[in-house]
């Protein structure tokens, strides 16, 4: 089973390479990833889809915890989550098969975005195994061309953000007790 | 006040409390060279980059402070490499500053351009690149609170050569907010009460203390906890020093070449408290044998540590200092009751492990004709006294020096644990020598790391560095000799190292005192010589080339399963 991470990380330079590399540092290939700015723009949220041995899921929550641009790190694997993904396909319809494309389309609640002599492009989203179905039924009419967006999850269970306050820097600390900036 | 970004550099170097740094310095680092041209600051000039890593770990390693080391871009960033890794595997804080090309040249395979930012993102806690120059300040002293909070790691600062240049008005940064950099300190209060609670029921601890304890500045409540407990204690190659080794709990370092004593006692113990450190391979051997009994107490600062490789029956993530404080605090409430309880079973567990030493101690080999290695050992040992600074490489050397020689405080003993890095010894005697002045520093090499290392005795003899340099020598790169040996069929493989300098004309062409010695009567006054003079020196010591460290866990061995000694019959050579 794949395993979904959702994440809150800092809208910073490297910030996607150093969460992506603590899964390519243990040989996880990507199965998909997203990434958008959220409410705050200084903020982005990544959905990362992986195959990870289920013994590892932990460890690698907690290794992306670890990196500094990260502000949160989730497993939505087993937790109360929305998944959606979104894909976009290009079939092949001539005369004979439109109506019934258009048919198959609306039943799995897709829209048509494009039209044309030879066929149609249509957009539709769902959960990533009634993309799978769509997908298979439109090949069923004839060639397609689709492109996918990822899986984008949102946890249904509020999920405590913990932030760490500013403090002050050694040199602004240097009158009061060394230890206590070191020690966090 | 208008400042150039070399200059704000050094002033936010001074204000972290930098009084050293080791660096090579190169064409995008020019401009800040030439403000350190007049700048109080020191600068060690090393002779290769990777070395100015190890002597800031040195340097580290022997105080505690972050040690810095600078170096330029393309070549001189890509030769630190190893020496990030390596503090990154040790857990040390180290600021790593490194030149890049002008801002406008990065990505157009500029002359000496590389990719420092993505190239060190993995041997790295944290990095940055520093594009603007109203950055610089704040991101340098993010760098040292990053390298010196929490698990202790490597930071790295990319500076391109138009930054240094620029001028900019200097704002001093008096905050740090990076709301995604976790520290948990405190550990759980519900959890340090479960632990006391395991502690009291316990018939056998163990205390299995490692590097975290010297980071965390923890001897004191370690010292407590152990005594408080009565438990036997082993420290980890990381921890030695942690707890003295002439306590009367210190049983000895656990895992692949340690006592028999230690690793009897984790096996059978019921309880392991488990203190600053990670469970590593070394230690536990085959991990689903290891300590097959024992709940486990896990403390340690960093949550990815916590049941990575053994499940915790309590976990608790903190710092161990304070942690202890606490647990120690909770025991001491309850020991008359818990000591009541448990006294005859801990007097039953401690005859025990006294049976385990008396049966199968470490043996001080040593012999009429040649030197042991063991011998070696013992003797730096008594000449230090438990107060000498030992650094050294990786290797038989390191596992005999990490048996024999008994260090009674922290911070004594400087090796390259995790990564195992050749060519580690010299240099991070060259940043231990700086640190602490006041001590005599021995660097124990191998002839094999020694020879990676070769280049530095420029930088000792040139800083007058009075390090003791001591080459165990037999000729071979002894620990992959002894597995092939006894994995291979004793088929040697570009294992010989049949050319070693003359000790005493290389150590004479740098300007200071070798000497090479193979009988074992010359080593004493050898060494004596040695630490009298007021210099550097170079003891070339040549030891029986077949020795092997004993004992042993094979890889993939549980570690009850130890291999006591060589296999008979044994060849002696004559």
């Amino acid at each position: 089973m794949l395993q979904v991470i959702s994440l809150l990380v800092e809208n910073k330079p490297g910030a996607l390479m150093r969460v992506t590399g603590v899964l390519s540092a243990r040989g996880y290939n990507i199965e998909s990833l997203t990434v958008a700015r959220t409410l705050d723009p200084g903020l982005s949220r990544m959905t990362i889809a992986v195959d990870v041995d289920a013994a590892l899921r932990q460890q690698v929550i907690k290794q992306m915890n670890k990196l500094v641009n990260v502000l949160q790190a989730v497993d939505l694997t087993e937790e109360r989550a929305v998944l959606r993904e979104l894909v976009l396909v290009k079939v092949r319809a001539v005369q004979g098969t439109r109506t019934a494309v258009l048919k198959e389309a609306e039943i799995f609640g897709a829209r048509v975005v494009d039209s044309s002599p030879e066929g149609f492009a249509l957009e539709a989203t769902g959960d990533l195994e009634k993309l799978d179905e769509f997908i298979d039924v439109m090949r069923s009419y004839g060639e397609v061309e689709c492109t996918r967006s990822g899986v984008v999850a949102v946890a249904l269970e509020p999920k405590k953000l913990r932030l760490q306050p500013p403090v002050p820097t050694k040199a602004a600390a240097n009158s009061e007790e060394k230890d206590g900036v070191l020690n966090g | 006040m208008l400042m150039s970004g070399a200059k704000m550099l050094l002033e936010c170097l001074v204000r972290e409390g930098v009084d050293c740094f080791f660096g090579y310095p190169g064409g995008v680092t020019l401009p800040f060279y030439d403000a350190l041209y007049d700048h109080p600051i020191r600068h060690v000039l090393v002779r290769h980059e990777e070395n100015a890593c190890f002597a800031a770990e040195g340097y580290a390693r022997a105080t505690g402070k972050v040690g810095v080391c600078c170096a330029t871009s393309g070549p001189g960033a890509t030769n630190l490499i190893t020496g990030l890794v390596d503090s990154m595997m040790d857990s040390i804080p180290i600021v790593a500053l490194t030149g890049q090309v002008s801002t406008k040249l990065i990505g157009s395979d500029a002359f000496q351009e590389a990719d420092t930012f993505g190239i060190t993102r993995s041997c790295t806690k944290h990095n940055y690149l520093v594009k603007k120059l109203e950055d610089l300040p704040q991101v340098v002293h993010e760098a040292f609170y990053i390298a010196a909070s929490g698990r202790p790691g490597p930071v790295l600062v990319d500076v391109p050569k138009d930054v240094f240049q620029g001028q900019s008005h200097y704002q001093p940064v008096t905050a740090i907010h990076l709301p995604g950099y976790k520290v948990y300190t405190e550990g759980h209060t519900g959890q340090i009460r479960r632990a006391a609670q395991l502690i009291g029921e316990s018939q056998r601890p163990m205390v299995y203390a490692g590097g975290g304890i010297i980071a965390a500045g923890a001897s004191g409540e370690l010292r407590a906890l152990v005594e408080l407990v009565d438990a036997p204690a082993v420290t980890t190659l990381m921890g030695l020093g942690a707890l003295s080794a002439t306590h009367p709990n210190f049983v000895s370092m656990p895992g692949m070449h340690v006592s028999y004593a230690a690793n009897m006692g984790m096996t059978h113990c019921d309880l392991i408290i488990a203190l600053g450190v990670r469970f590593d391979d070394r230690v536990t051997g085959r991990l689903a044998a290891f300590a097959p009994h024992a709940k486990v107490i896990h403390v340690d600062i960093d949550p990815a540590e916590i049941g990575k490789n053994r499940a915790a029956d309590v976990p608790i993530v903190g710092d161990v200092k304070r942690v202890l404080g606490k647990l120690n605090k909770l025991l001491e409430d309850a020991l008359p009751v818990d000591q009541a309880k448990r006294a005859a079973a801990r007097k039953a567990w401690w005859a025990q492990l006294r049976k385990w030493q008396a049966e199968h101690p470490l043996v001080p080999v040593t012999s009429d004709s040649e030197i042991k290695p063991q011998h070696l050992m013992m003797e730096i040992d008594r000449l230090s006294g438990g107060k000498a600074i030992v650094t050294s490489d990786v290797g038989q050397h390191q596992m005999w020096a990490a048996q024999f020689i008994r260090f009674t405080e922290p911070r004594q003993w400087i090796n390259s644990g995790g990564l195992g890095s050749m060519g580690f010894g010299l240099p991070s005697a060259i940043g231990a020598q700086f640190a602490r002045p006041d001590k005599l520093v021995f660097s124990i090499v191998g002839d094999g790391g020694f020879q990676m290392s070769i280049p530095e005795l420029a930088t000792v003899a040139s800083y007058g560095l009075p390090i003791k340099i001591v080459v165990m020598n037999n000729g071979y790169l002894g620990m992959v000799r002894q597995w092939q040996e006894l994995f291979y069929n004793n088929r040697l493989s570009a294992v010989e190292l049949d050319c070693f300098p003359d000790a005493e004309k290389l150590a004479g062409a740098y300007g200071f005192k070798g000497r090479t010695i193979d009988k074992p009567w010359e080593l004493t006054p050898a060494l004596e010589e040695a630490v009298r003079d007021p210099g550097p020196y170079l003891l070339n010591v040549k030891v029986s080339p077949h020795e092997c460290v004993y004992p042993m866990v094979p890889a993939g061995g549980a570690i009850n399963e130890m291999v006591l000694g060589p296999p008979q019959p044994v060849a002696v050579p004559k």
